[in-house]
């Protein structure tokens, strides 16, 4: 299980770097996800992979997996939906400003020469 | 605590000239002078103590862990040189009131000095190292600020920015210097320091402390090789360089030299490093001063040379010459900076300061006259003023050095120094006041104001007294600095004109005779100046700055293009790097712990998951699809989270999964529904490259931790989450209560996420992009029935058990899996669906609360809740909780915790409809829609024929 989650997360990592790495906006948006659906799973993972064990009390069990990285990856996944909605919008705006959604907000890849400073 | 208000007191003072040039001049001028006598006085308070050999001290703990403490001490030394600062700041703020024009802005000026003089007096005053070393690189600030005072003459800029660069850079050796200093003492006090001189001698850091303390001495106080930004800071107005520039920020480095002498002094290193550095400085400067034609630049060198005298002094290491160095610094600030008023008087009545145009200005200026040849002899080391008494003593000194085996050479090159000195000195008379009058002075020469020729007056009458009444004028003084210097060990010295026939006043006769022969053949001078190699500082400089910049230019375009998406690139190779050196000297073998068994049931879980991610790499430019994918994935990890004991988890993924995906179907609406194929082959392969090593590393990491075992903190959390916290479910207890702050501020980034979405969206309609919104074409057909009643209906139907479901989820969260967070996200997805299936304009209409004001209630909620707990006098957000009996449902329990949890709901509620139903309005407006009168767009009502239907019944 420790393998499968492990090289799991290490396929979702790396789909999520290449999809970053493009040069339109929609497939970074894309790779965002996917990375933070690897991040998540990180930090659950610091905790360790228990089953039948949730923490909640009860009387028919005596230990519990670790409840910290799970209330940590929660918030992170609310606000990781917050970020990912927000970057949709921004690139969405962009797109509509400039007529382009390539990443560097222009068709050519190169934007100003170095020195002009990044005005755009 | 008056030592540390001497110093706080410029400080705060700096801030009432700007405030007050509004009044006038004279207020401006006049609130800075008070400002620095009340300071002087508060010294001066201080005198007696100091006087009788005490040291006073400030302690007040500021970083103790770093050893930053706000330390003062007062002893003769620090008395000096405080007194000297204050008392020359007084003359030099008189001055300047008369020496600056109307144009120029006062109030500006006098607050720079009266930050400089705050550091100044922060430098000499401080115990504590790392506060010296703060108030250290304030003078070098403050300096360049009145370097650069007239920032419209570029000599001013430039000259401004060459003494930044080189002071600074020396301050940066210094932080070095005196972080080594303080980790071979044990302490950054300098009290402790002081006392430790045999331990850090002996110490293996002595040699690498030593040469970057020096380091920040030598280009704070213009030592060879790095004396050449002083005269380029001439640039400044003259009461700065009569200020900063002779009397108190280039004697910041050999003040250092001078407070360290117990710590550093007496090695052969010191001796050779530091007195060779003062005797070259000495020599070479005055050779250089002497054929200078601007008056300041003659100062300027002239002033240089000095420097390396008392540097040269200090470095002898004995106590006499330390007694001579002190001695001098005292000599030196008096008759210097008379001269460069002096020259500012003539400067600013001649309005110009070219020696070849100026000569025989005594009986036009006489008063000016009087005061510049009095100086300027002190200067030559002529009796019976004061530079005699120093000169005598340092050539005594010098006679008595022993320089490689060699008791000559530095006697020679000492008395060499003093002919130059003699020679520029005689210079700065006979060529600027004595000689024939002319007639084509570029303007007429006449006395200054009394105001301006007052303060040089005064300087020159300490002169004069100095000269003749040494023991009386500064001998007890001169006693508890020296004194302080060498440690308490005095020696045998005896200030007085005349000490009998010694080799000392030999070497004196023949420096003033051989400088005045020298001025007499000046011509000759000239043509053996030619023979040497005089490189040009500014140039070399300048061209050294090029360089740097050259390359730093370089270095900018090679790396940087404008294109985000290599910065990306770079960013995330750079971080797969450190990562992957984390790996070095560990093993990547899985660990001991027992491996969970993995049923046929995960694993082809597992393989859809690998799947999904192929897919959508090689499919990503079919936008849809990808989309589609993400969804797979994210319901894949909520499998995940639900199969591995973590319910909340797999509640919010899914939530969020849905939120998620609307959204970005409602953005993809407008952009292109493909990606056009546009990397390179290469570019792509190496992509791929760097996500494969990405993935590679955290798989590799990730099994490493899965597979040891660990201890956690959360023994705690699972052993109170009943008894302190009320609830059952640990991972709500723990957001609510035990980390509730960081929830807390959780719900706030996420609230103003949304209040920026918000403000993205709500401006779209302008400009560029509200131009193509306006003409946006809808890409992909549209359905004839776009409110089908099947769906309308349906969610009509269900949005109350939604709604109750999220209740539901919402009261049982501290108990069973659940919470705010979850059931917020339900009730926003059953207030989407009525979005969803009746149009946003529809549904828009009859909601009824404010998105906004619903994030603000639950933040405010939220944060109500913690505050309350102060009330009873916990911590905030310390929760309780109690059972509550209700009719027809029983004990409930009710926790303050919940009242928390309500926020957090709120919250989330607010931020996801916020977000989204903006982005739907656009579209509708972006569609041309109007809005619809009833929720379908078929009503079925009206399809019945009335005309049959009466018949059926």
């Amino acid at each position: 299980m420790e393998l499968l989650v492990s090289s799991g997360v290490g396929v979702l990592v790396a789909a999520g770097v290449y999809l970053v790495l493009r040069a339109r906006t929609f497939p970074v948006i894309v790779g965002l996800a996917l990375l933070s659906y690897a991040v998540n799973l990180l930090i659950f993972g610091m905790g360790r992979l228990v089953i039948d064990r949730p923490p909640i009390l009860s009387l028919h069990l005596d230990t519990y997996t670790d409840p910290l990285p799970q209330a940590l990856v929660l918030t992170a996944i609310v606000i990781s939906f917050g970020m990912t909605a927000l970057i949709v919008v921004i690139i969405l705006r962009s797109f509509l400003e400039t007529g382009s959604d390539h990443v560097d907000g222009d068709e050519t890849g190169r934007l100003t020469e170095p020195g002009e400073g990044g005005g755009r | 605590m008056q030592l540390a208000l001497i110093v706080l007191l410029p400080f705060v003072g700096a801030l009432l000239p700007p405030l007050l040039i509004r009044a006038g001049r004279n207020t401006c001028a006049t609130a800075t002078f008070l400002v620095t006598l009340t300071a002087f006085l508060l010294l001066l308070v201080q005198a007696p103590a100091v006087l009788a050999g005490k040291v006073l001290q400030f302690r007040l703990e500021w970083l103790p862990l770093l050893g930053l403490d706000v330390n003062f001490f007062l002893d003769g030394y620090g008395f000096l040189f405080a007194g000297l600062i204050l008392f020359i700041g007084l003359l030099i703020i008189t001055y300047a009131r008369f020496y600056l024009s109307r144009e120029d802005p006062m109030g500006r000026f006098m607050a720079y000095l009266l930050l400089f003089q705050g550091a100044m007096v922060g430098i000499v005053l401080s115990d504590n190292i790392l506060l010296l070393l703060i108030f250290w690189e304030l003078t070098s600030l403050s300096s360049f600020l009145l370097i650069g005072y007239w920032n419209h003459l570029p000599e001013g800029r430039q000259g401004a920015r060459m003494a930044l660069i080189v002071t600074g850079s020396g301050g940066l050796s210094m932080i070095a210097g005196m972080l080594l200093l303080g980790q071979i003492a044990g302490s950054y006090d300098l009290t402790v320091i002081l006392s430790q001189g045999e331990l850090i001698k002996a110490s293996p850091l002595y040699l690498p402390a030593l040469l970057l303390i020096l380091g920040g001495c030598f280009t704070k106080s213009a030592q060879f090789p790095f004396h050449f930004w002083l005269p380029h800071a001439m640039a400044a107005p003259t009461p700065v360089s009569a200020y900063l520039h002779s009397a108190t920020m280039v004697k910041a480095g050999i003040f250092l030299l001078g407070r360290l002498w117990p710590a550093l002094a007496g090695t052969e290193e010191w001796f050779y490093l530091v007195a060779t550095t003062g005797l070259v400085t000495m020599t070479i400067a005055a050779w250089i001063a002497l054929f200078k034609n601007d008056l300041k630049a003659l100062l300027a060198y002239s002033t240089v040379s000095h420097l390396g005298l008392v540097t040269m002094l200090f470095g002898f290491g004995t106590p006499f010459a330390a007694v001579a160095g002190v001695l001098h610094i005292i000599n030196h600030a008096t008759f210097k900076c008379a001269l460069f008023m002096t020259a500012g008087i003539v400067d600013h009545s001649l309005h110009t300061r070219d020696i070849r145009r100026l000569g025989g200005l005594m009986m036009l200026m006489p008063v000016t006259g009087t005061i510049a040849v009095v100086a300027a002899f002190s200067m030559a080391g002529i009796p019976p003023f004061n530079g005699f008494l120093s000169k005598e003593l340092m050539l005594e000194a010098a006679a008595h050095a022993d320089w490689l085996g060699s008791h000559l050479v530095v006697g020679a090159l000492a008395t060499l120094a003093a002919l130059f000195s003699a020679a520029y000195s005689f210079r700065y008379v006979f060529h600027v006041f004595i000689g024939r009058q002319r007639t084509d002075y570029p303007s007429p020469p006449h006395d200054p104001p009394f105001g301006m020729w007052a303060p040089p007056a005064i300087l020159v009458l300490l002169v004069v007294l100095i000269g003749l009444f040494p023991n009386t004028m500064v001998g007890p003084l001169l006693a508890v600095s020296a004194g302080a210097v060498t440690g308490g060990r005095l020696p045998e010295y005896s200030l007085a004109l005349w000490h009998g026939i010694t080799p000392a006043l030999l070497m004196s006769i023949t420096a003033v005779l051989g400088g005045a022969l020298l001025l007499w053949r000046y011509r000759e001078g000239l043509r053996l100046r030619e023979l040497f190699w005089r490189p040009e500082a500014k140039a070399i400089f300048e061209g050294l700055i090029e360089l740097v910049v050259a390359g730093s230019r370089w270095g900018t375009t090679a790396l940087q293009n404008g294109s985000l998406q290599r910065y990306l690139a770079i960013t995330i190779s750079a971080a797969i790097v450190i990562g992957y050196a984390g790996f070095l000297g560990s093993s990547l073998e899985a660990g001991t712990r027992a491996p969970l068994h993995a049923p046929w049931i995960a694993v082809s879980t597992w393989l859809v998951l690998i799947t999904a991610c192929a897919a959508v790499v090689v499919l990503h430019r079919r936008r849809l699809f990808a989309l589609i994918v993400v969804g797979v994935l994210g319901l894949i990890v909520s499998v995940a989270f639900l199969y591995l004991s973590a319910p909340d988890l797999a509640l919010t993924q899914i939530s969020v999964e849905v939120v998620t995906v609307v959204l970005m179907l409602l953005a993809l609406n407008f952009l292109p529904k493909e990606s056009l194929p546009e990397s390179p082959p290469g570019r792509r392969v190496r992509d791929g490259i760097i996500a494969g090593l990405a993935g590679l590393g955290i798989a590799f990491a990730m099994h490493a931790v899965l597979t040891r075992d660990f201890s956690t903190i959360s023994d705690y959390h699972v052993a109170n989450s009943k008894t302190g916290g009320g609830g059952t479910n640990v991972v709500n207890v723990i957001l609510v209560d035990f980390r509730g702050f960081d929830t807390y501020g959780e719900i706030i980034v996420l609230g103003i996420a949304a209040l920026t979405i918000f403000a993205l969206l709500d401006t779209a309609l302008q400009g560029a992009c509200g131009r193509r919104l306006m003409e946006w074409q809808a890409d992909q057909a549209r359905s004839a029935d776009r409110h089908p009643m099947m769906m309308v209906v349906g969610t009509r139907a269900m949005l109350p058990l939604a709604l109750m479901v999220g209740v539901y989820i919402f009261l049982r969260g501290h108990n069973e899996p659940g919470g705010g967070f979850i059931a917020g996200l339900v009730v926003a997805i059953a207030l989407l669906m009525q979005y969803m299936a009746s149009g946003f304009a529809w549904a828009q209409e009859r909601a009824r609360v404010d998105y906004h004001a619903m994030i603000a209630t639950g933040v405010l909620a939220a944060g109500l809740t913690g505050i309350a707990a102060w009330f009873f006098g916990w911590p905030f957000l310390k929760s309780t909780y109690t059972y509550l009996h209700v009719p027809f449902i029983g004990e409930v329990e009710v926790a303050s915790a919940m009242g928390f949890d309500l926020g957090v709901f709120l919250c989330v509620v607010g931020s996801v409809m916020l977000a989204l139903a903006n982005l739907s309005r656009i579209g509708r407006i972006a569609e041309h829609l109007e809005v619809p009168e009833g929720p379908m767009d078929v009503d079925p009502s009206k399809l019945i024929d009335p005309a049959v239907v009466p018949a059926a019944n």
